[in-house]
């Protein structure tokens, strides 16, 4: 193995290191892609990263992040190939599982699978060179490079992540199971890029956790994108849980066709400097988005959830509720952005954000945000934060439950609403023993969503009990 | 003694409220506290249970021949002393059922005791459901959370029954109630009654009474306790109203 020096991250690294690897990197890259690729390294060009003095980037400060230095591996390692932490499985949850290592597909031989029923799964870069037209279609295609710099910057470097393709009026019975691991000998810096594609009333689930190994600290740039044809649906969860000195700047691009559906559920449990950017996309009429959110954030740790939302088309309806618990020095941003274009009559869009801050350091800084350009709508925007309402807990403590515990059931309950919007059941006691650890400070980062090889299952022991009897 | 009140003065923001109350309740016993709106009734009622909002400025309570004012309020809970509350407040996504299991196992827990295996829980939740007429699947919504003024109600004498206290203090229970939920609520009340317990029944008026019949009455007007007596002190109350007190003052 060579030794690598880390080195801050700049701009200029960027272009530089771009510029010597071109050749080499991008050789695999079918036509498109690759314009797609000099397009975003320009636009990266002229924004850089962003900085506080963005409006959309005010309340969150990458500057300590981007100070550190990081080794940037522009290949993957045989150590990533081989990794020993994809093997089992969270009991009952019968779900396809495959692993990304550092922003790199796990593969164990087999880069790529195509399924009987057409579904293919398996490494973006081995998909570019056995099915470049279906890659070139749509890579790139709806993430803007204009829109994000981290998008762009990502557009332009990254060469692996997952591919999930499935065709036409296919239902995937198993649910498909991403688990991205970060684990490294030095600070890391990470771009992956993940394709889904759902054809014509197609149907998915896909669990895509964001998971630390150690306490190394990364920071990973990751775009995923996600394109629903007519009919299609999704359920769609996000799972963070990274350690404390993790930075991750996680977009999502949402492309809705007509009729389409989307259930969107991201679970922040634990992280250093998270940036959420969800964007969707109603490209056809009738489509349907449900974004849920729920982040638990102590320390000084920082989630930033930065939703817009664009009805481009007639009859279609996105609800957003993202609800937060921000303890000890943790702060949180809420950036809502609903757009309701000229044509789209009857549009249904709702937003809530709300948030229990536990400690007087702790802040929220929530904007829902809707822009209108049709009469014809209805749209609703809330957001409220407050503390844990103290006439419930002396009623609870009149009962005999003691403060923690009162604590611990009011807070519970409040992410409760969120939890219990997973649909998977399996996935839902998981969660609901995650949140509940969490809660009771007890999470640790390696915990992670769904993989636990190396010790046996602990379900959470709440001394009270928050089940459902 | 099981509730000894001594010269008890408590005030919120610096307005006093109650300005010397004394109250002695035995075990066994049921005392009716009457008096109009705003006399500080509810104030007493938190006081005991331990409320913060409220400063203790003089005086004394004795609980068990404890001083209450050394314990928290779960512990005054565990120890025994209930409050039904006027205006029970809603939990969203707290259910009856985790409540009072929780609820149940820490006092428990206090006392030395296992917690209840969940078979056992449940079947005493089926028990005391029935003990206040409850038939609706009320336990396995949130804490309150959209009941009608009678749910909440009744609901607060189903958490008393499910903990058996040794003092409950029922603050207004009655307001509201049509007379077969008035009904309901006194039944649940007498069918718990036992020699070694007390209740401090709080109303405005008479009609409970009926039903739930006292050992004692007092009238608490302006936060002090200005008559006690029998029974018939509420009947009386009732006949006069409340100006015959002021005139007596
Ligand atoms: N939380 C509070 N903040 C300020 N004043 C209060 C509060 N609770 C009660 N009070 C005052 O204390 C007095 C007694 O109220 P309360 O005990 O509720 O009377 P009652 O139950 O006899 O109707 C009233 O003047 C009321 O305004
Ligand atoms: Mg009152």
């Amino acid at each position: 193995m060579d030794s690598v020096t880390p080195y801050r991250i700049t701009p200029e690294r960027l272009l530089d290191l771009f510029e010597k690897n071109r050749s080499e990197l991008f050789a695999n890259d079918p036509p498109d892609v690759h314009a797609r690729r000099e397009k975003a390294l320009e636009s990266f060009q002229k924004k850089g990263f962003p900085d506080k003095k963005l409006e959309d980037w005010r309340n969150t400060d990458l500057s300590e992040s981007l100070n550190r230095e990081y080794d940037y591996p522009l290949h993957r390692t045989e150590e990533d190939d081989q990794h020993k932490v994809f093997r089992c499985n969270i009991p009952h949850l019968d779900t396809a599982v495959i692993g990304q290592l550092n922003g790199w597909f796990v593969s164990k031989d087999v880069p790529l699978i195509e399924l009987g029923n057409g579904i293919i799964i398996g490494s973006l870069a081995e998909a570019m060179n056995k099915y470049p037209g279906l890659v070139e279609k749509h890579l790139g295609n709806y993430a803007s490079v204009e829109q994000s710099s981290f998008t762009a910057l990502n557009t332009a470097f990254a060469t692996d992540g997952t591919f999930i393709y499935i065709p036409d009026g296919v239902k995937s019975d198993k649910p498909v199971q991403l688990v991205n691991v970060i684990q490294h000998r030095e600070n890391i810096f990470i771009q992956s890029r993940n394709l889904i594609v759902l054809g014509k009333n197609a149907q998915l689930t896909v669990v895509h956790c964001d998971d630390s190994y150690d306490h190394q600290p990364s920071f990973s740039n990751v775009v995923t994108e996600i394109v629903l044809d007519e009919g299609a649906f999704l359920d769609h969860y996000k799972l963070q849980n990274l350690n404390n000195d993790s930075t991750l700047i996680s977009s999502t691009w949402f492309h809705l066709g007509k009729n389409a559906s989307l259930e969107s559920h991201f679970i922040t449990l634990n992280g250093g400097m998270l940036r959420n950017n969800t964007f969707v996309k109603f490209n056809g009429s009738f489509g349907n988005a449900n974004v849920y959110g729920l982040y638990l954030m102590d320390r000084q740790q920082h989630i930033d959830n930065n939703i817009f939302v664009d009805h481009a088309s007639p009859d279609c309806m996105s609800n957003e509720l993202f609800k937060g618990v921000l303890d000890e020095h943790a702060s949180g941003v809420f950036n809502g952005h609903v757009l309701v274009e000229r044509d789209a009559q009857r549009t249904n869009a709702y937003q809530n954000n709300r948030n229990i801050l536990l400690t007087d350091s702790a802040k929220i800084n929530s904007k829902p945000f809707l822009e209108i350009y049709n009469d014809d709508v209805k749209c609703s925007h809330g957001s409220s934060t407050g503390q844990l309402d103290p006439q419930a807990m002396f009623y609870l403590q009149q009962r005999g439950i003691g403060e923690e515990n009162a604590r611990m059931l009011l807070m519970y309950a409040f992410a409760d609403e969120i939890v219990n919007k997973i649909a998977i059941e399996p996935l839902q006691h998981r969660i609901e023993d995650m949140v509940k650890k969490r809660l009771q400070g007890e999470l640790q980062i390696c915990e992670q969503c769904v993989l636990h090889c190396s010790t046996p299952e602990h379900p959470a022991e709440f001394k009270i009990d928050v089940s459902k009897i | 003694m099981l509730l000894k009140i001594t010269n008890l003065h408590a005030a919120i923001n610096g307005k006093e409220i109650l300005k010397g109350i004394n109250l002695d309740v035995n075990k066994g016993e049921v005392h009716a506290i009457m008096g109009p709106n705003g006399t500080g009734k509810s104030t007493l009622a938190a006081v005991i249970a331990g409320r913060d909002l409220f400063d203790v400025t003089q005086g004394e309570i004795l609980y068990k021949r404890k001083n209450l004012m050394n314990l928290s309020v779960e512990e005054r809970a565990r120890e025994g002393i209930f409050i039904g509350f006027q205006y029970p407040v809603e939990i969203p996504g707290v259910s009856i059922t985790n409540f009072m299991r929780t609820a149940v196992n820490e006092i428990r827990a206090y006392k030395g005791l296992d917690p209840l295996p969940a078979g056992e829980f449940l079947k005493m939740m089926e028990k005391k459901k029935k003990l206040v007429e409850i038939t609706s699947d009320l336990t396995n919504r949130s804490v309150n959370e959209g009941f009608s003024g009678g749910e909440k109600k009744r609901n607060e004498i189903f958490q008393m029954a499910m903990l058996e206290p040794t003092l409950a203090i029922l603050d207004e229970t009655d307001s509201g109630l049509d007379i077969d939920a008035l009904r309901v609520v006194a039944n649940g009340v007498n069918k718990l009654r036992t020699p070694e317990n007390a209740f401090v029944v709080i109303t405005h008026y008479q009609r409970l009474l009926e039903y739930i019949i006292p050992d004692f009455v007092h009238i608490l007007y302006e936060g002090r306790i200005v008559k006690s007596g029998g029974k018939e002190l509420a009947i009386e109350l009732e006949e006069k109203g409340y100006d015959w007190i002021k005139q007596q003052l």
